[in-house]
């Protein structure tokens, strides 16, 4: 019984742990970075030599154990936010993440107000 | 109300009148303007010959480097091939020539027909070190300073219009 109990809480820790360990998943990866010399294309769905290089250093990136924001950001450095296919927040494109949530915030208060007044009315 | 009514509906229009004109308005080639005066990525690169590894405390040798993305295979590099000849004989220059996913017997019947303008060769057999610099494609150029510094990039072949600015940057010293 006592064993039966070890065993049942042996696997439900160790599938948490493994829960909270991140894996980084290259697929992933490679679908959100821009082929530069491609029209349109991911590095996912692109063969071309450009891409071929980036899932190399990629797969290297990975093996020296850095995550898919790192891994992001490395690549943003060396050629441009273009890169990415979701850009990171930054002081350049702040406007462009913020924006929805203001006019969501501006939209709300709009429809507020012209329902009290129609109410009113 | 409808005051205010109006008041957003033209910031609206305003708003998508200026985006459109931004976005139709920029320049939308992909440059790596980024990479100018940001520090030369740390790098361990394998001589031509196999013989040595070249890192960053070469380039601190001379007061300008320009590091060159070449193969025999790329038709751009011939054209570009004569400025670089020219280039080498430039004092306080000196060039890094990286031979990119090449044959190396290609790579030297190339030199040995066209000349061979770089003081230190190396090689990139699988393209990884070209991301370090934000390579795409070759011909590809980046000129560094003594304190390891990108002053220029060159995409696509060497022109006489970038010889010309590449003494011009050298004479300033």
């Amino acid at each position: 019984m006592k064993l039966n109990l070890f065993l049942l809480l042996f696997i439900i820790f160790s599938k948490f742990s493994f829960a909270v360990e991140k894996t980084v998943d290259p697929n992933l990866i490679y679908k959100n970075l821009r082929c530069l010399v491609c029209q349109g294309q991911s590095i996912s769905d692109s063969n071309s030599d450009f891409a071929q290089t980036i899932k190399l250093v990629v797969k290297d990136l990975i093996d020296e154990g850095k995550t898919d924001e790192e891994i992001y950001t490395f690549m943003a450095d060396k050629y441009g936010d273009w890169i990415v296919f979701k850009p990171q927040f930054n002081t350049q494109n702040s406007l462009l993440w913020i924006l929805p949530y203001i006019v969501l915030i501006l939209g709300g208060f709009f429809i507020f107000s012209f329902l009290k007044i129609k109410k009113r009315q | 109300m409808q005051k205010i009514i109006k008041i957003i509906i033209l910031f609206i229009f305003l708003f998508v009148i200026g985006i459109f004109y931004i976005s139709l308005t920029r320049d939308t080639n992909y440059n790596t303007s980024s990479l100018i005066n940001k520090e030369t990525p740390e790098f361990k690169i394998i001589s031509f010959d196999n013989s040595n590894f070249y890192t960053r405390d070469d380039i601190k040798k001379s007061n300008y480097t320009l590091i060159n993305f070449w193969a025999s295979w790329c038709a751009p590099c011939k054209i570009e091939h004569p400025i670089l000849m020219k280039l080498s004989q430039i004092k306080n220059l000196s060039i890094l020539g990286i031979n990119f996913k090449d044959n190396n017997t290609q790579a030297k019947k190339f030199l040995s027909e066209l000349g061979n303008p770089y003081d230190l060769l190396a090689k990139d057999k699988n393209g990884k070190h070209s991301v370090k610099f934000g390579i795409y494609g070759i011909p590809e150029s980046i000129l560094i300073n003594k304190e390891l510094m990108i002053i220029q990039k060159f995409v696509g072949p060497l022109s006489v219009d970038d010889y010309n600015n590449i003494i011009k940057i050298i004479e300033q010293l």
